[in-house]
């Protein structure tokens, strides 16, 4: 069965095996070598391999405390249908990535960060416990404090160290099912990271930033501030999903195309500041209206590129990264700027404190010479690149910049995983 | 709150129907061969809102059970509203017509059992004068082909057999839903390619539950294979022995 990345660059033809109930898993791991897929959200060959073990049929929920907010589900539960559950009862969950359509079990393995990282951190930063299938067929229940080291390697891990089966985790209060956002216009990008340090204090921040331009107006953003409101109620607001029936033609997007929308999107607010209550969907999930969005960027697919940089680099460094794209007209209209908080203590997990810039790239020729080019700096300026994203990172850059990989893959041995979990990406950026 | 009975609960199309019912807070009593599975899906069921769940282990061609599986399912629910029958097994057909032993055993299991639990079902309901019974059939009853004709067969009984059960059971104010899927993309099916015919079982679910709610005696689903089997039952003999179906 051909089987592709949510970006649709990477594919490959594997044998996907669908196991319903968490207790056949281990039956289905014998003697084979392969890797756990959620959602098939990750937008590189993290979930690909000639076996491939889906979890989607996993989506039992197995406890939920409307008084505490503890909940526990089985890896294949997406937060779409986690929200679904506890936004009507006043909770929500403590991070969520930009698309609700990912599992559990993926936002664990990629220890996902949203918009408000710089205050929660990471997903795993709020998972109490987590049960997991070693490649020996026993399962052991991981938790921070009772098994340090396998928590920070499947945390971030990529599902190499085994395959999660269910997860416990703390959700947050909320009175309101809407978001309150105020929108802010910055001129330039000393402009928009003034503005994300002045609002350090706000719960959600991101920026959308133009990267197709250039001069004095590289960097201009559209900073997005956003709170859990306190009116409005809990509904969950029906938004029925649409689908792209086809591929869009790849000469749609072009650099016209995105130069205009950019402009277009950059003045849709005449008011620099502008404030709106929003249901919580559209906030975090604008992407999700539309079922496949990814066929976009037609039939050849697209590389989402996600790095982040140390502050100590400064604007001054990310400015002569987005110069390097701006040049290139090879720029996107889905550039998001965002400043992490401090990093966890996950061997792979991907945020630090700094700077983080994700961009797509419709795949065309020169675009795996820009990454190389954009790689070669991000190592350089000490950044790494997020490896739920990556499709073209080299082993040496992988190595270079997440220099806790030999322990990764110590914890890896100790548990049995070497031989047994591997994805292509795994075995491109040089894991056993 | 209405109390609904699930037998084959653990089919992919039964778990999704019983997720909608289980979210609308009705009390839900599952019947199915594995208590493994049967204990995490009535976990689940209740995290999404069912009122109250019991369950039954039994192996639906043991006929000498199915009595005291129906006064458990009383004992618990006090009436039933609505009694969904969804179990089965997608017969081989090439094993089945190497063996006749494997071809009375799909027999026995997709039309034999269903037939013997509609028996007593019916006339407990029609006692009560209310309620319904949704029974999943499927688009391979309504004609027999040479791919899977022994599954095809079976099914072909349950819908004529519905069929007549529904018209005896109008006359005392109870529906009798045959519910007839195409292709559907689960566990039951995974040896199969999988083309734009397949449908989710959470699509098939949803229209299964929106039937029990509404009215008439027969649903395809997805609908378009109302279409496509009336086409098919339409083939001329002469034609239908040359070609492949």
């Amino acid at each position: 069965m051909k089987m592709q990345g949510w970006g649709r660059y990477s594919s490959l033809d594997a044998q996907v095996l669908v196991p319903s109930f968490n207790f056949e898993c281990k039956e289905f791991i014998k003697n084979r070598v392969l890797i756990t897929r959620g959602l098939g959200r990750s937008y590189g060959d993290s979930s690909l391999s000639p076996i491939i073990l889906e979890t989607s049929r996993l989506n039992h929920f197995i406890s939920f405390n409307h008084k505490t907010g503890l909940i526990s589900c089985q890896a294949g539960v997406s937060i779409h249908d986690i929200l679904d559950l506890v936004v009507p009862k006043g909770w929500f969950v403590p991070v969520t990535s930009g698309t609700s359509y990912v599992t559990l079990g993926g936002a664990i393995a990629s220890d996902v960060h949203g918009k408000n990282h710089h205050i929660r951190g990471s997903f795993s930063q709020h998972v109490i416990s987590f049960d997991l299938l070693l490649g020996s067929g026993e399962k052991v229940t991981v938790t921070p404090s009772g098994m340090p080291d396998l928590f920070k390697a499947t945390c971030g891990g990529m599902g190499l160290t085994g395959i999660i089966l269910s997860a416990t985790f703390q959700l947050i209060p909320i009175q309101s099912s809407s978001i309150s956002q105020r929108t802010l216009r910055a001129n330039s990008l000393e402009e928009a990271c003034e503005l994300f340090e002045a609002n350090a204090l706000s719960t959600y921040s991101v920026a959308w930033i133009d990267c197709m331009a250039k001069g004095r107006q590289m960097g201009r953003s559209l900073l997005m501030l956003g709170e859990h409101s306190i009116n409005g109620g809990l509904d969950l607001g029906g938004q029925p999903m649409k689908s792209l029936p086809i591929d869009m033609p790849t000469w749609v997007l072009n650099p016209y195309s995105i130069k205009a929308f950019n402009f277009l999107y950059f003045h849709r607010s005449f008011f620099s500041d502008q404030k709106t209550d929003l249901p919580y969907r559209p906030y975090f999930y604008p992407l999700d209206a539309i079922n496949n969005w990814n066929r976009l960027y037609g039939k050849n697919g697209f590389i989402q590129y996600q790095f982040v940089v140390p502050k100590a680099v400064g604007v001054s460094g990310l400015k002569h990264i987005l110069d390097v794209i701006s040049k290139s007209n090879k720029g996107s209209f889905l550039a998001v700027l965002k400043v992490f908080g401090k990093r966890n203590e996950n061997y792979l997990s991907f945020p630090m404190e700094g700077y983080s810039l994700a961009l797509d790239f419709k795949m065309e020729s020169g675009i795996v010479e820009l990454v190389k080019r954009l790689d070669s700096m991000i190592l350089e300026m000490g950044g790494k690149v997020y490896l739920t994203k990556d499709a073209l990172m080299s082993e040496q850059m992988f190595k270079s910049t997440y220099p806790q990989w030999q322990i990764f893959e110590e914890v890896r041995a100790k548990y049995g995983a070497i031989g047994r979990f591997a994805s292509n990406q795994s075995r491109r950026l040089g894991l056993q | 709150m209405k109390k609904i009975l699930i037998i084959g609960a653990t089919s992919a199309i039964a778990e999704n129907a019983a997720r909608i019912w289980a979210k609308a807070g009705c009390s839900l009593f599952l019947v199915a061969r594995s208590q493994e599975r049967l204990d995490v899906i009535s976990k689940d069921l209740i995290v999404r809102g069912a009122v109250g769940i019991d369950r039954f282990c039994m192996d639906l061609t043991q006929f000498d059970q199915q009595d005291a599986m129906l006064n458990a399912a009383y004992a618990f629910l006090g009436e039933i509203d609505v009694a969904l029958i969804a179990h089965g097994t997608l017969s081989n057909q090439a094993a089945c017509e190497s063996s006749p032993q494997i071809t009375l055993q799909e027999i026995s299991v997709n039309a034999l059992s269903v037939i013997s639990l509609l028996t007593v079902l019916a006339n407990r309901f029609e006692e009560r004068k209310s309620g319904m019974i949704a029974v999943i059939s499927s688009v391979a009853g309504d004609r027999g082909r040479q791919s899977n004709y022994v599954y095809g067969s079976a099914k072909a009984m349950v819908s004529a057999f519905t069929s007549g059960l529904r018209q005896r059971l109008a006359k005392s104010n109870i529906r009798v839903l045959t519910v007839k899927p195409g292709f559907v993309d689960t566990p039951m099916t995974k040896e199969f390619t999988k083309g734009p015919l397949w449908a989710k079982p959470q699509t098939v679910a949803r229209q299964i539950v929106e039937a029990c709610n509404s009215k008439g005696g027969i649903l395809y689903t997805p609908r378009f294979w109302w279409a496509i089997m009336a086409i098919i039952k339409l083939i001329p003999e002469t034609v239908f022995m040359i070609i492949k179906l």
